[in-house]
């Protein structure tokens, strides 16, 4: 029977942390690989229209973005209050398109470029107008294939 | 063992844990999780000057003309609509297969025309594209479950392409021009 005796008065033992590094490494690589980085500052405001018939953007590495929207509050002092397009990091023009479509395509590998989508982000206070004039400098572009980009529907 | 004899201090490790979560909160905080989504769209491609006369040759019948003026109100077909509405008349549409003669023959041939103003807000656009979208996809999802017996989404890409052949996604904008100020 002293096989099965309870040693009661020993107490009992602190629960091993030797793994704890472990387990915060492998958390920490989770979120290092899984992080990404925005590269522009978005200068223009940016609150997207619901749908509900939103597809996901895939490929992100083939997406070129077109930011459109009046500037935010800090930038209107100097750009104004009406709406702006923005490519990369500036504030940018109807005419800029092709170009920055061309440097965009020439960062590609070229089999891609067919795959290429332009993923135009638009606040919805916008009128269409430059919404428009945007479309068809894309088309004269030949990038056909855009994603108006918007946030998923509550309902 | 002859490592052990030599007697050199093990570095201390007690502060890795430290470190690891230090940077562990730096990416938890500088990490965004949001996935990109939006409609997807293909744009038609400049038009050349030898295909002009193509339009002539559909029948008017068979166009479902969408308009949105400057105040964001809706004329479909000659008749004001509330944007609540659009989804169930554009299926109507759609689906008409030569019922109401006034309406399309089939949904091969049927064509939505959709026009906005330059006045237009952004957001209501997006609405009735949504709204044609959701049309299309109500559509698919019936005709798929009818045949299928699945919902489009969960078919396989052949299968897919047979429902989409049925139902042709056929949303034209016409080239931007004023209306109704």
């Amino acid at each position: 029977m002293s096989k099965f005796k309870k040693d009661n008065n020993k107490d009992t033992p602190g629960i091993s942390t030797a793994s704890l590094p472990d387990i915060v490494f492998m958390l920490l690589f989770f979120f290092m690989v899984t992080t990404v980085m925005r590269e522009t500052t978005i200068m223009v405001k940016q609150s997207l229209p619901q749908a509900s018939e939103i597809q996901k953007l895939e490929k992100k590495s083939l997406v070129s973005y077109i930011y459109i929207g009046s500037p935010v509050e800090r930038m209107q002092t100097t750009y104004g209050t009406k709406a702006r397009i923005q490519l990369n990091d500036a504030f940018a023009t109807v005419d800029d398109i092709p170009q920055y479509i061309t440097a965009e395509r020439a960062a590609r590998n070229e089999k891609e470029v067919p795959f290429m989508t332009t993923s135009i982000k638009v606040d919805k206070d916008t009128k269409m107008g430059i919404v428009t004039d945007v479309k068809q400098e894309l088309r004269k572009a030949n990038a056909l294939k855009i994603n108006y980009s918007t946030r998923k529907a509550v309902q | 063992m002859a490592r052990r004899a030599k007697g050199a201090s093990e570095i201390n490790a007690g502060s890795m844990a430290d470190i690891a979560f230090l940077l562990l909160i730096f990416f938890l905080v500088t990490t965004t999780m949001d996935v990109d989504t939006g409609l997807a769209r293909k744009l038609p491609p400049m038009p050349e000057e030898e295909i002009e006369q193509d339009d002539s040759q559909i029948k008017a019948k068979n166009i479902y003309v969408v308009l949105i003026n400057s105040n964001n109100q809706l004329l479909v077909e000659n008749e004001f609509l509330d944007i609540s509405q659009l989804r169930a008349g554009a299926k109507a549409f759609i689906n008409n297969n030569g019922r109401d003669p006034e309406s399309s023959d089939n949904p091969q041939k049927a064509i939505i025309s959709l026009q906005n103003d330059r006045g237009t807000s952004y957001e209501t656009y997006i609405q009735v594209q949504n709204e044609l979208a959701a049309a299309y996809r109500e559509l698919r999802d019936a005709s798929s479950m009818k045949k299928f017996g699945l919902m489009y989404s969960d078919l396989s890409k052949r299968q897919q392409k047979e429902v989409r052949k049925e139902y042709p996604q056929k949303i034209s904008e016409a080239e931007p021009k004023n209306i109704g100020k």
